[in-house]
């Protein structure tokens, strides 16, 4: 089961690097879907015997990060008619190698953390960290709005993979209200850029500069 | 007296405005959800329930130290709502006052949360609620506001989530059987995984201060509060932030239960005084008067900070200045959105003169500038004199020196820019815009009210509230 698991986690520290690689926005939205698939399929190879709190849990994380917000990004991004991120603040290349340096700090960090014996082995806690870097480099390294989005989306499933080692032992409303919660917010977040999008005529956050002091 | 009333009743206040028709009338329902929630808190108040001890929410001391005081701001803000939106008559209100009454649902919920994940969730949800409060205005600067605000405070939220994972992982390890109260984790106490611990401690200190407004994560701060309307930037200022406050109160009970509170202090201590010399520093710089008030609330944040990381006197005087903040705060967001609309501009240098333009308005600005700047005998100067005691108390002399000079900063760059804006002769276009603006009782009370709170709570604080205080403190440090 772990080596199947972490097959999977694999996979997805490798879509962060390709999220990171890619300069058009449909591959990195498409990126971020399949991690997002990839982890809602986490939970139910995690358990020995798949019950309803994990079915549902694994539903509503792959119709979330895998179908309902792509389709929302896609949507944004045709109405913005944008689908390129021309000038990024950090470079691909930059990016590519400051993601792969990371996800080897990542593994060298967690030879030193403390875990639980069932936890041993396993790539969750390495990948978590990973994925938490690789959204920060696309939230701090983009300018587009749509990018930022899915940079912070990225950070979510980092949060989300980290979550994973404690879904047997946290209450149900915690991770209810977790998925809930985060997908309402990205929501929101759409709307906005809608919104960014209607003032600014352009997705360009370098324009949001009215307000420096 | 159930304390769900606290929550449920605006939420259902909320639905109600929601489904309300009347564009005119729906602004009542701010106050009438208000009154009923003021009601409800001070019953509690005056009698505290019993709140059993493995309880997810409650009304308990920690709540009961914080609460009212978020309560009487939101009441004294309602009644300002009804004028502004009267005047504001050409916009839809529906959603802001439907968001309005969910945020004070919402910071009832989080004051009250005893459970790591669910005092997650009601952040999560007050940062979401007050979204559309931020961008009310419609301009392209207010959407910019937001997005900033968006992004900035999503950030945090995320972090603080990482952390409360990481506090679960802490107490899975030190094996603990899942259960994420904060009473639980705090009789784990040493048993708790150490690394796991400080991870944890970072991750939420960081986030919850992200929202709290603690510098350097304190850059949504001057968008949201110069782009809201005064009233908003009163219940973000004064309310927001004192829930952010009281999960890091809750939080450092556990990491001090765990053995690694003097750690926690100097953490606290260190992002608190950075708080202070940033917010000083930018104050001697800014020339927008509500920027000014973002970065006075920085400020206090750092005070705050300060406070909790001084022990068991310093709480009690962190949770004196949670009031005296939010409500002396409170009036100076009221007055200086007054302010702000009758002069068409929140820069000095286009704005002079208010003081014949919107006496009163302008005379409750100076009087609450004093007062937040700790001129006795207002609350605020009470509350940081308690706290430099518990500091001299606790052997920290350069921490009060250093705290005494970002005061005295944070004095100059607010007097430059009040009285730039106060006194003079009063621009063309001030008066073409002020003429439009009429200094109605509904403007005038309300900050009147705050300031007199403020006062009230500087010169007569009833011993009940020092009760209050000490009982929190007594739950947030069960071993002296």
């Amino acid at each position: 089961m772990n080596a199947n698991l972490n097959l999977l986690i694999g996979l997805a520290m490798g879509l962060n690097l390709l999220s990171l690689g890619s300069s058009r926005l449909p591959n990195l939205i498409r990126a971020m879907s399949a991690q997002g698939v990839i982890l809602g399929v986490m939970p139910v190879l995690m358990e020995h015997e798949v019950d309803w709190r994990v079915t549902l849990i694994a539903l509503a994380t792959i119709a979330g990060k895998g179908l309902i917000i792509p389709a929302l990004l896609r949507r944004a991004m045709r109405a913005a008619s944008i689908d390129r991120e021309l000038e990024p603040l950090i470079g691909f290349v930059p990016s590519l190698l400051l993601g792969a340096g990371g996800t080897i700090a990542a593994l060298a960090l967690t030879q030193v953390l403390p875990l639980l014996p069932e936890h041993e082995g396993s790539l969750l806690v390495p990948g978590a960290l990973a994925t938490l870097l690789t959204g920060f480099i696309l939230m701090v390294g983009r300018t587009k709005a749509i990018s930022q989005v899915c940079g912070y989306l990225i950070l979510e499933n980092g949060i989300y993979l980290f979550g994973l080692l404690l879904i047997k032992a946290m209450p149900l409303l915690v991770e209810g209200g977790v998925l809930l919660d985060l997908t309402v917010g990205v929501f929101i977040i759409g709307i906005i850029v809608d919104r960014i999008q209607r003032a600014f005529d352009s997705l360009d956050t370098r324009k949001l500069t009215a307000l420096r002091e | 007296m159930n304390s769900l009333l606290l929550i449920i009743v605006p939420q259902i206040a909320a639905l109600l405005a929601m489904l309300w028709p009347g564009n005119h009338t729906r602004p009542w329902f701010l106050p009438a959800a208000a009154i009923v929630h003021t009601l409800v808190a001070f019953c509690l108040f005056i009698v505290p329930p019993t709140v059993a001890p493995d309880a997810w929410m409650g009304f308990d001391p920690v709540a009961r130290a914080v609460l009212p005081a978020v309560s009487l701001l939101f009441l004294v803000c309602a009644f300002y709502g009804v004028t502004y939106l009267k005047v504001r008559g050409e916009r839809p209100n529906r959603i802001f006052v439907g968001a309005l009454l969910a945020v004070l649902g919402l910071l009832s919920a989080g004051l009250q949360a005893r459970h790591l994940g669910l005092l997650w969730i009601f952040t999560e949800a007050v940062t979401l609620a007050a979204v559309p409060l931020l961008h009310f205005n419609g301009t392209p600067r207010a959407f910019e506001a937001t997005w900033k605000y968006l992004l900035v405070g999503g950030t945090g939220i995320a972090l603080s989530l990482l952390g409360s994972l990481a506090l679960g992982y802490a107490s899975l390890h030190g094996g603990g059987t899942g259960d994420l109260t904060f009473v639980a984790l705090m009789s784990q106490g040493a048993g708790l995984s150490r690394p796991w611990v400080l991870i944890a401690w970072v991750l939420l200190l960081v986030g919850y201060g992200t929202k709290m407004g603690l510098a350097p994560m304190h850059t949504w701060k001057p968008e949201a509060y110069g782009e809201a309307s005064g009233l908003v930037g009163a219940i973000l200022a004064g309310g927001v932030t004192s829930v952010a406050f009281t999960a890091i109160l809750r939080v450092r009970s556990v990491v001090g239960a765990a053995g690694e509170g003097a750690i926690a202090d100097r953490t606290l201590l260190a992002i608190g005084l950075f708080s202070m010399l940033v917010a000083a520093l930018f104050l001697l710089g800014t020339r927008d008067f509500k920027r000014m008030l973002a970065y006075s609330s920085v400020e206090h944040m750092g005070i705050l900070a300060i406070g909790a990381s001084l022990g068991r006197a310093g709480v009690a005087a962190a949770l004196f200045h949670v009031w005296s903040n939010s409500l002396t705060k409170g009036a100076l967001f009221l007055s200086a959105g007054n302010i702000r609309r009758a002069a068409g501009s929140p820069s000095m240098d286009e704005v002079r003169g208010m003081g014949t333009i919107t006496p009163h308005s302008a005379a409750l600005f100076v009087t609450g500038m004093f007062a937040v700047t700790a001129l006795p005998p207002f609350g605020p100067f009470f509350s940081e004199l308690k706290i430099v005691r518990a500091a001299l108390e606790t052997g920290h002399g350069l921490a009060t020196a250093m705290f005494l000079v970002c005061l005295l900063l944070a004095f100059f760059g607010l007097t430059r820019v009040v009285f730039a804006i106060v006194d003079g002769r009063p621009r063309n276009a001030s008066k073409a815009v002020g003429k439009n603006f009429v200094e109605t009782a509904g403007v005038i009370l309300p900050p009147l009210a705050l300031l007199s709170l403020s006062l009230a709570l500087g010169l007569f604080a009833p011993t009940v509230l020092h009760d209050a205080w000490a009982a929190a403190v007594t739950q947030l440090f069960p071993q002296p």
